[in-house]
């Protein structure tokens, strides 16, 4: 029966799997492909590119910027991991507690994850400059600044989107389980951690590999609250962007004035790629095994 | 006696926390109001008195709003052109061809299947940083540099999670289903349209919502890849605006914003149900 019913349909491959194959093939494999060979070599345009080995990585690894960029991201990354999935899973336990107009506070919690990263950033970025020009600053002008507004932002923006996986995993803990808690009078303390959180640590896997991914690959905030300001000038003249996130140092490398430097742009996109890649996998991997078997 | 008396302490705990919540959602929406706010107030008083109700002197009426149509020399309404054909092409030739491809991918199962799938799996975990050059210098050498045709890039950007959601749920589908259809002489292409795609309705919706709120927002993947002279998107004119250092009249930018959510907040004020349903699937899939 199979075999009858399967030959027609591989007939029509063309059909079915042909366009797909082939956008993809445009889309995602030839770029790759493309852009790891490019991180070898040197390049102002992708037809006279010339192989040079490492040289590009050595590059990237010696650049400040790359450096600060890398240490900035991952301190934002782990902080706003934090606050999101914490105020993320509180508001997901006070939801799922029955309480009159959840679905109302459902709906305006998730809104912000509508709104684009770009028009985000220029909305807080209004807003914190309205707040500290009464002071007599600016959100672009201290480092501390647009960490916090940055933090602050994605809050607003993730929480509702954390709550909602939060709600779902909630909504799944067998009734009957936290029934045979109570009876055998555990406090409402002990039942949370004992029994809700380890049945939902599936969602607390899929929440806390958006989030530290989503914050490694932010760009379009970063680029819209502070565009890297304030700028730190050094000794030879080259500036260091404070509050630069990798994505966006990427970008600036690929398209700064300096027409050498596309191929150690690409060479940090690879190292990008690796360190996002290699950081989900690892998260994923720790998580899952803390999974309550069912 | 006891029971009623923790009964009375539950209840009004819950209505503690109803009015704390009720707060915290005004918190919540207050930057949106700001926007509000800010898009009927003249420019010089967006940054002084930025909270401040647009009063006498502050008011602009809607005069941010008539300048912003014409803003930086570019009619916004072209935006909102690209921006919607951009997202409803993408989103349409997504949802088509990527479940035709699972239901292939799903039903065939030969090496060459399990190779897309797999590489689909692998590029939901690279960042587009890595791919961007080089994706912008395909598409520009390939004429997929128009609003009609970068739709394309984003069938193939896009296709991993839309393919990895469709294959897992076309697997969960029994296949004497399709086998009935097959021995009443319905071919490959009729048993799909008439048996198969009608019963991933669910997964059709919950990826299309992905996909709107994917490709709706992008601004890194059109800004490289379009004109930018000719075509922008939403989020590109916003950026253009701002980014270009300078006099920048903030009340006529907030009055663009403010256009460009509303569409946002009524879409997700109507399909909200499927909206959150779509992102619970999504994730607990991911």
């Amino acid at each position: 029966m199979k075999g009858i019913f399967k030959n027609p349909l591989r007939r029509w491959f063309w059909l079915f799997l042909g366009p797909v194959t082939a956008a993809f093939a445009i889309g995602f494999v030839w770029p790759f492909l493309q852009g790891i060979y490019l991180s070898f070599c040197k390049f102002k345009l992708i037809r006279n590119a010339k192989f040079i080995g490492f040289g590009n990585y050595l590059s990237a690894f010696k650049d400040p910027t790359f450096l600060h960029a890398f240490w900035y991201t991952a301190l934002f990354a782990l902080t706003s991991l934090l606050f999101i999935n914490i105020l993320g899973f509180a508001a997901a336990y006070v939801l799922t507690q029955g309480i009159k107009g959840s679905n109302l506070f459902r709906t305006v919690f998730f809104m912000p994850n509508l709104i684009g990263g770009i028009v985000l950033g220029y909305i807080w970025s209004m807003i914190f400059d309205g707040i500290l020009s009464r002071y007599g600053t600016s959100i672009l002008l201290e480092t501390k600044y647009g960490f916090w507004g940055l933090i602050i932002l994605m809050c607003w923006q993730q929480i509702g989107y954390m709550m909602i996986i939060y709600i779902a995993g909630l909504q799944a803990v067998p009734e009957d389980m936290l029934e045979a808690a109570k009876i055998d009078g555990a406090t409402k303390r002990q039942t949370l951690f004992r029994v809700t959180i380890p049945n939902v640590m599936p969602s607390i896997t899929i929440c806390t590999f958006l989030s530290l991914t989503n914050g490694f690959k932010l760009f379009d905030q970063n680029l819209a609250l502070t565009g890297g300001q304030p700028f730190i000038i050094q000794a030879d003249g080259s500036s260091i962007k404070t509050t630069e996130m990798l994505a966006l140092n990427i970008y600036n490398t690929f398209y700064s004035s300096n027409s050498a430097s596309k191929g150690v742009a690409q060479a940090k996109a690879v190292l990008f790629f690796i360190l996002v890649a290699g950081l989900g996998l690892a998260q994923l991997a720790y998580t899952r095994k803390r999974e309550v078997q069912q | 006696m006891n029971k009623n008396e923790s009964l009375a302490a539950e209840r009004r705990r819950k209505t503690i926390m109803s009015v704390v919540l009720g707060v915290i959602c005004i918190i919540y929406v207050l930057p949106v109001f700001t926007v509000v706010l800010n898009s009927f107030k003249l420019n010089t008083f967006v940054k002084t008195d930025t909270f401040a109700v647009p009063r006498g002197e502050m008011w602009a009426g809607f005069a941010n709003f008539i300048k912003g149509m014409t803003f930086g020399n570019y009619p916004f309404w072209n935006s909102v052109k690209y921006s919607v054909l951009i997202t409803v092409l993408s989103t349409a030739l997504i949802l088509l061809f990527c479940s035709m491809a699972a239901w292939y991918i799903a039903r065939v199962n030969s090496f060459f299947c399990k190779t897309i799938y797999y590489l689909c799996v692998f590029s939901m975990v690279v960042p587009f940083q890595m791919v961007m050059f080089t994706l912008s210098k395909t598409a520009d050498s390939l004429h997929l540099n128009t609003p009609w045709t970068i739709p394309i890039v984003y069938l193939g950007f896009g296709a991993g999670l839309a393919i990895f959601m469709f294959v897992g749920f076309v697997k969960s589908i029994p296949l004497e289903i399709e086998e009935a259809a097959s021995i009443d002489g319905c071919g490959p292409v009729r048993t799909y349209f008439s048996v198969v795609f009608p019963m991933l309705k669910p997964t059709l919706i919950s990826v299309g919502i992905l996909e709107i709120m994917w490709v709706w927002n992008d601004f890194l993947l059109p800004y490289l890849v379009l004109d930018i002279n000719e075509y922008r998107t939403i989020p590109i004119h916003i950026q253009y605006l701002k980014g270009s250092y300078g006099t920048v009249d903030l009340g006529a930018t907030m009055a663009l914003i403010l256009l460009s959510i509303i569409p946002v907040i009524i879409f997700y004020l109507i399909c909200q149900k499927y909206i959150i349903k779509g992102v619970a699937a999504g994730a607990v899939k991911g």
